[in-house]
């Protein structure tokens, strides 16, 4: 694999990293728990979004087909996503929500930190401007995971199942495909397992606050990163792309 | 969005400095279950078109208001005191901002 055709799949990954948590998020707007939390969790999904176009178009301008942001994100099927399983699982009661953008957030934060140091200058470039977001992102979930973790018996119960349950879906942020391999080679991406070591350390220090249990590792779901997805992913891009699809070309 | 949450969490008024060196300025008010979560809620709510840098967080119920039976007392007298007004000097040319 060139560096090329890496930096394309790498690109597709962020982006739809992004683009699919955003959407999983966006399910809250009008049914959030409270109202502020409902503006919040669409200011979330918004900078999740407004990365995927980012991410999309650089990926459109790497491939050099003429795809735009547009068709990539709409008129790509399934096996064509390449985002990791944990973000396109459904949303789930607000533990499971908040439980599942900590999980994520924490990969996150140290990812867009050590892009903004590589050796690419557009991924540099989106990725100066993601780390602001995802800082605030990584506190605004932390926080309501002590909330829920230290909370009642029930919030406490609800967060500690959303965690065992999600846990099997971490494994897979760290497992590196060829082309993240390809990349970390050409000091573009950064290692995944330095990522992890900071990814670990926050999950630890965070859960022991909200007096949750780290669950053991196990097996670890994959695929995702190779088009191979759950089940819930071709539903949620059906709803998504259902505009495109039906009315090829159509604008605002 | 029941009245239990608003039974739950106080309400707090939300203060915005637009620009430093400027007042900040009422802006509206919100539920939280702290300050910290108001001033998190403060930073979702009013502050995402870029309306300001700084965010105070009162709770409600520490504000004490004036009452509107209070009026006449507080205000009125001050109506019919114009010298207290600094108008009745010759402005310089050239000096702005007054």
């Amino acid at each position: 694999m060139t560096v090329q055709e890496a930096l394309f799949r790498y690109a597709l990954r962020l982006g739809d990293n992004s683009l699919v948590l955003g959407h999983r998020n966006s399910e809250w707007c009008g049914h959030g728990p409270v109202l502020e939390e409902d503006i919040a969790q669409a200011n979330i999904a918004l900078d999740l979004i407004g990365q995927a176009r980012n991410y999309l178009t650089y990926a459109g301008e790497v491939e050099d087909k003429g795809r735009s942001e547009d068709a990539l994100a709409y008129l790509r099927g399934e096996r064509e996503y390449l985002n990791v399983h944990l973000v396109e699982l459904p949303k789930g009661d607000y533990a499971r929500t908040i439980v599942r953008s900590f999980l994520f957030d924490a990969f996150h934060l140290p990812l867009q930190q050590a892009l903004a140091t590589g050796k690419d200058e557009r991924l540099k470039g989106i990725a100066e401007k993601a780390v602001k977001e995802v800082t605030y992102h990584l506190r605004h979930s932390s926080e309501w995971l002590v909330r829920f973790g230290d909370g009642t018996d029930e919030s406490h119960r609800r967060a500690q199942e959303a965690l065992d349950d999600l846990w099997r879906y971490t494994g897979e942020l760290f497992t590196p495909d060829e082309a993240e391999e390809v990349l970390a080679q050409a000091g573009i991406a950064p290692k995944l397992d330095t990522i992890r070591m900071e990814w670990s350390a926050t999950v630890d220090r965070v859960l022991k606050e909200a007096t949750l249990t780290r669950p053991a590792d196990g097996w670890m779901a994959s695929g995702g990163k190779k088009g191979v997805h759950t089940e819930h992913l071709g539903p949620m891009l059906a709803e998504m792309q259902t505009l495109q699809r039906s009315y090829p070309g159509v604008e605002w | 969005m029941s009245s239990k949450n608003e039974q739950d969490w106080p309400l707090w008024e939300i203060f915005i400095q637009s620009k430093r060196g400027l007042d900040h300025k009422h802006v509206g008010s919100l539920h939280a279950a702290d300050a910290q979560m108001a001033v998190e809620n403060a930073r979702d709510v009013y502050t995402r078109r870029n309306e300001g840098n700084s965010i105070w967080a009162v709770r409600a119920t520490d504000i004490h208001a004036s009452r509107p039976e209070d009026q006449g007392a507080f205000f009125d007298p001050a109506d019919d005191k114009v010298y207290r007004h600094p108008t009745f000097y010759p402005m310089p040319e050239g000096v702005k901002y007054i």
